[in-house]
């Protein structure tokens, strides 16, 4: 039920699904009120979120930093661009490590279904060889990475 | 580690990845990299390039010929960088699972 699904979709998609066991309405709140985002959006055991900037409405800003305690850190900023409570975000989002990343646009979709909320996270890139790049540096992303394991075994 | 970043642009081009995955079969010269791909000398060159500045590939020298191979541990620790970062996703998820339960409404609707 809670299986997570990673796919690429045409030259500049990447398309995540997660289910949860909870209504559309919490998930939706999870993502957009810093309190509960910074409990969970934290990448590797040992990384926490100290600031969290999250302001849900259209043109409202988004500041993540992360840090691993031993001096490590890096973070992300980016706008919302739409949000339709408790069912879509739109925002756009870059990665400074410390040079920004391209754009990353993202709309986020809540539904219900039979079990409590079906994720479907789409990111737009913008062309395939930023997706590319993304998918190796880090989004996670085993598609290209296992596109590139099964070439190298062939 | 420090060249990932090198590697992973070094990736995201196809030729550069099929380079690797004959690499993978086997040493192999410029000649024989370039007749499969139908590409000149000078531009698998230009790839080769890329792929040993990103620590992918090693050459040797022998004669006038130099010899491409795979570098193993380059690519082994693409791979645990990438399974890193899936467990990192992974992981936020299952953090999120247990929010969203500490954050369950008193009154529970039963699942039909």
């Amino acid at each position: 039920m809670s299986k997570m699904t990673l796919k690429t979709e045409g030259d500049k998609h990447v398309v995540v699904t997660r289910r949860f066991a909870a209504s559309p309405k919490a998930v939706y709140r999870a993502h957009t009120e810093p309190r509960l985002i910074q409990k969970w959006l934290l990448g590797p055991a040992g990384w926490t979120m100290p600031v969290c900037v999250s302001e849900a409405r259209p043109g409202g800003k988004i500041r993540y930093e992360w840090t691993d305690g031993k001096g490590g850190g890096f973070h992300l900023t980016g706008e919302y661009l739409e949000l339709l409570p408790f069912s879509r975000i739109v925002h756009v989002e870059r990665m400074h490590l410390p040079d920004p990343t391209p754009d990353n646009r993202v709309e986020t979709r809540f539904e219900q279904d039979a079990t409590g909320t079906l994720m479907t996270m789409q990111m737009t890139l913008p062309d395939a060889e930023t997706r590319a790049a993304m998918l190796a540096t880090g989004m996670e992303h085993g598609m290209e990475a296992s596109y590139v394991r099964l070439e190298a075994m062939i | 580690m420090s060249n990932l970043d090198a590697a992973f642009s070094a990736l995201a081009d196809p030729t550069r990845r099929a380079i690797l995955a004959r690499l993978a079969s086997g040493e192999a010269t410029v000649m024989e990299l370039a007749e499969p791909f139908e590409m000149t000398q000078p531009a698998i060159s230009r790839h080769l390039k890329v792929l040993e500045g990103a620590g992918l590939i090693v050459r040797r020298v022998e004669g006038t010929r130099r010899p491409c191979r795979l570098a193993p541990d380059s690519i082994a620790a693409i791979d645990q960088w990438l399974a890193m970062l899936r467990d990192a996703l992974t992981k936020n998820y299952e953090r999120l699972d247990e929010v969203l339960a500490a954050m369950k409404p008193k009154v529970r609707k039963d699942v039909p």
